[in-house]
């Protein structure tokens, strides 16, 4: 089923009563080529990818809830490229390159939308890191420039530069190919497509361990539905990947934190582009049907509880009624949490690891939603030839022995 | 936001007065030049990451300013029992 100009107007007549389920419901096989682990963007874009660019089909993405239900479906969906080291900014601009024609690839409205991305500096260190920035990305091809506190407000009007705010604004970078889309939508388009080439999706089948050879190779995985067998299995399983690994004799450099978003009553546009503040860790922007999406810091210990503690969401209420004081009379509909998993240099790993034929893509932890067509992309490419595609190389497990980290940690402190 | 008791003050207090401080019982190794590379990234990077009971650090920033032990399950983020630093937790042994 594609939707078409057309397809919507019969349906439009027929009280909508036309369309067809837009990916099977099916039960496992013994074997397949490929077995991804975790159904959210990453490992449903890996899939479409297999099957489209490598014509590996006889896949299988399997998830221990339903898709999109992880942070795919959880997060404020901040889209920017912006980062500061050649390596980080590659692969986010390759991203980047892939939203913009995302919706016509998949034949599905992912609703991208290039608004801008603000980045708000309050301290002189964040006026410093986020002019380093702004040149380093130029140097690179890659759209960033530095705002005054009044050409910040111009771009986005409801922004309270008064000097006597608590957190005054005192600059930003803006990157204005960045945006937002609808993050269900990629999850569905991916599904939807990748089913379409003969991937399985396999709901409500949680992996529970990695399942090895004698030879010490991948033999498959054992899930609450009992053994797949598999020549590769590709882990993309975000907060949860510490222990899936385990079960396979890989140990990562991850931590996973409970990371919170919310959003408030629909209301008319107000905001006309995203504002991140990374100093006091308030995200925000308008969904297309009105709502405020407000993004939080994580948690400052490990969980895997998918829910954060309420101070955490009301210091970034705080903060945003500060940069928003119209905001202050909204009212919250709504908040959850995601695990999200940290890596040291908050850079991913996307790549091979010590056991023949087992892959993981993982550490995007509280800003992978934006990698997902680039990374799922790359991680494909490694999958099915066996090494890392050029962009995703630098991002390999072995740079925590060899000290090559991609230090975005100490570049930005947060990870966004 | 969850409540920790403080071994030193003996009080139960708001997660908000303490600073989690990550995996517990990390031994710093002996003879930092004699390590290879692989012991060097485990110990600085490698976290056993537990989906249960974790062992783990926190230090009691807006009280006596003391590093002190917890055993909490990181599934439902409740705490078990907290230790003084070089104790044995009652719960077990304090490596891992
Ligand atoms: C509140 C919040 C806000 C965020 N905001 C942003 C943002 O603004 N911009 C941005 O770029 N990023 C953001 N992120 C981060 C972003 O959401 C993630 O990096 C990205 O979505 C990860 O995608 P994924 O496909 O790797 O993981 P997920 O979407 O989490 O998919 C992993 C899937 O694996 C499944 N799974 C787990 N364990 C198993 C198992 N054992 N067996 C089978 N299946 C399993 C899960 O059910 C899940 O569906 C945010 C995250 C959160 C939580
Ligand atoms: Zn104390």
């Amino acid at each position: 089923m594609r939707f078409s100009f057309l397809s919507l107007m019969r349906n439009a007549m027929a009280g909508q009563s036309l369309w067809t389920p837009q990916w099977p419901q099916v039960e496992p096989k013994p074997f397949y080529d490929a077995i991804i682990v975790g159904a959210g963007g990453h490992g449903l874009g890996a899939a479409y990818y297999l099957a489209k660019e490598h014509g590996i089909t006889n896949v299988a993405v399997l998830d221990k809830g339903w898709l999109g239900g992880g942070n795919t479906g959880r997060n404020t969906t901040i889209i920017r490229s912006n980062y500061l080291y050649d390596e980080s900014a590659g692969l986010y601009d390759h991203a980047l390159k892939l939203w913009e024609s995302l919706s016509q690839e998949l034949n599905y409205n992912v609703m991208f939308s290039q608004r801008g991305v603000l980045m708000l500096a309050h301290t002189v260190h964040d006026i410093q890191v986020f002019k380093r920035h702004v040149y380093a990305n130029q140097r690179l091809g890659i759209d960033n420039e530095w705002l005054t506190p009044a050409e910040a407000q111009a771009y986005c009007p409801p922004l309270n530069i008064s000097a006597d705010a608590r957190y005054p604004v005192l600059g930003a970078a803006l990157q204005r190919r960045g945006g937002v889309a609808r993050h269900d939508a990629v999850a569905w388009g991916y599904a939807r497509a990748a089913a379409e080439r003969g991937v399985d999706i396999i709901q409500n089948c949680a992996a529970v361990s990695i399942r090895r050879d004698a030879d010490g190779r991948v033999a498959g995985v054992d899930t609450e539905r009992g053994f797949i067998g598999a020549k590769k299995v590709a882990v993309s399983v975000a907060g949860n990947t510490s222990p899936l690994m385990e079960s396979a004799g890989v140990r990562l450099p991850l931590e996973s934190y409970p990371l919170q978003a919310l959003v408030s009553e629909p209301v008319k546009p107000v905001m006309p582009c995203v504002v991140m503040s990374n100093t006091v860790h308030g995200y925000i922007s308008q969904s297309d049907k009105g709502e405020l999406v407000i993004g939080s810091g994580t948690d400052q210990y490990i969980s895997y509880s998918q829910r954060g503690a309420l101070h955490i969401v009301e210091e970034t209420v705080a903060a945003i009624c500060e940069l928003f004081p119209t905001f202050s009379r909204m009212r919250m509909l709504r908040n959850w949490g995601g695990i999200v998993d940290v890596t040291p240099d908050r850079s991913p790993i996307v790549g091979k690891t010590p056991v023949p034929g087992l892959y993981v893509n993982c550490g995007w932890g509280t800003g992978g939603f934006k990698a997902t067509p680039g990374s799922a992309h790359v991680f494909a490419h490694t999958i099915a030839r066996d090494e890392p595609h050029g962009l995703n190389a630098p991002f390999h497990l072995d740079r925590f022995r060899t000290g090559r980290l991609i230090d975005e940690a100490a570049a930005a402190a947060v990870a966004h | 936001m969850i409540q920790v008791r403080c071994p030193y003050c003996d009080a139960l207090l708001p997660e908000q007065e303490f600073a989690y401080a990550g995996q517990a019982h990390i031994a710093r190794p002996e003879d930092p030049s004699a390590e290879t590379d692989e012991a060097w990234r485990d110990y600085l990077y490698i976290r056993s990451n537990t989906r249960g009971l974790h062992k783990e650090r926190w230090r009691h920033v807006h009280g006596c300013g003391r590093f002190f032990n917890a055993i909490r399950d990181t599934v439902s983020d409740r705490i078990q029992e907290t230790y003084r630093m070089f104790e044995t937790p009652a719960g077990g042994s304090a490596d891992e």
